[in-house]
């Protein structure tokens, strides 16, 4: 990794168990400022867990996650707003009174930038959650997730089970509104092929350990492959070597 | 301009060869400032630090220039123009070359096959 970059989002040999299973295993991993970072690995690698360590929803069994030196605690939301895999808004609230929710609980909250996204994404205010499509649900919480004023973004699954039109427009939202002088985005998907040219960086992962980091750029100077190319390959090496 | 990129070569690069094509075909006019880096970003659907090197790669080559404070326009050498245009030719012939050697055409059926082509006679309808 470059010098010079502040260092930003830190995992000190972080072991995380559900019970008796870990999902998590001593996982080591530093990522910088300003950056785009996809997350990639198979169902059940840890993606998620990683995401959840970050926003302070879960902690560590053992180790340690700090963002800009803080440890990632409840506390940590006031610099991270995460979008989770799941529905998480009320289905009887309209699209406007959904943004008027989260303007409520965050004071990072950018009413006008919000606005200006359900704009973009043509949300019509006046709608009930329940009576919106799978695509616009998608939409709206990719609305909320991008309107808060936060160093940290994190983004579970946005794109999954959605139709090509949409992952389209919410992969083109991420670049209008994303602030990427002082925002950092990491985003966990199966869909590769759709957010691989806006990734400054791949992470990946495999059972709750780390194979490797790069600058996905990087990858096509020296190696002329893909991700999905290069997953493939870390994968039958079994992360081992370069 | 929504074209995909090939997932497996440079994105800076590939950028950068469309904006040449575009600076050649005169759609993008000497002068002419280029969209801002978020803005290229966006249109493109590239990421901005992609963009960023892509509109590098141009300045060294000579095809833009950057003015601090104001952003990146097409040159108006038209001595660098030129030479871009030259350049981009050579590439072009010398991997069709290249090709048509491999395959084991003698230059007499390149230099014929290209001429016939142009004429007319081989072309199919979808010529752009």
């Amino acid at each position: 990794m470059r010098s010079g970059v502040e260092q930003m989002i830190e995992f000190n040999q972080v072991t995380k168990k559900y019970r008796s299973q870990a999902a998590l295993n001593d996982f080591s991993l530093t990522l910088p400022h300003g950056k785009i970072i996809g997350l990639v690995g198979e169902n059940g690698s840890g993606k998620s867990t990683v995401l959840k360590l970050i926003s302070g929803l879960i902690s560590p069994t053992k180790g340690s996650v700090t963002v800009d030196g803080e440890p990632a605690t409840r506390k940590i939301s006031s610099r991270v707003s995460y979008l989770s895999e799941l529905d998480a808004y009320y289905t009887f609230y309209t699209v406007g009174e959904t943004v008027d929710y989260y303007k409520s609980l965050y004071s990072d909250f950018n009413q006008s930038k919000a606005e200006e996204i359900l704009d973009y994404m043509k949300l019509d205010r006046s709608k009930k959650v329940k009576d919106l499509s799978k695509g616009n649900r998608g939409r709206l919480k990719i609305a909320v997730t991008l309107a808060r004023e936060v160093p940290v973004i994190l983004m579970d699954e946005p794109l999954s089970g959605l139709d090509p039109m949409v992952r389209d427009s919410i992969v083109k939202g991420l670049l209008s509104f994303m602030d990427y002088e002082k925002q950092t985005l990491i985003i966990t998907t199966h869909e590769i092929k759709e957010i691989e040219p806006i990734l400054d960086m791949v992470v990946l992962i495999k059972d709750g350990t780390l194979l490797k980091v790069e600058e996905v750029e990087e990858l096509r100077i020296e190696q002329n492959v893909s991700i999905v190319e290069w997953m493939k390959q870390v994968y039958q090496d079994g992360g081992m070597g370069k | 301009m929504a074209e995909d990129f090939n997932a497996s070569k440079p994105i800076y690069l590939q950028l950068a060869d469309r904006i040449n094509r575009q600076i050649l075909r005169k759609e993008l006019e000497t002068g002419q400032k280029l969209p801002s880096v978020r803005e290229m970003a966006i249109q493109s659907g590239v990421n901005p630090n992609t963009v960023q090197r892509t509109y590098s790669e141009l300045e060294r080559m000579g095809s833009v220039e950057s003015k601090r404070g104001q952003g990146t326009f097409v040159t108006e050498d038209q001595y660098v123009l030129n030479e871009l245009r030259q350049r981009l030719k050579k590439e072009q012939i010398s991997s069709f070359f290249e090709d048509m050697k491999e395959m084991g055409f003698t230059e007499d059926e390149m230099v014929s096959g290209l001429k016939e082509y142009i004429s007319g006679e081989e072309r199919g309808g979808t010529n752009d």
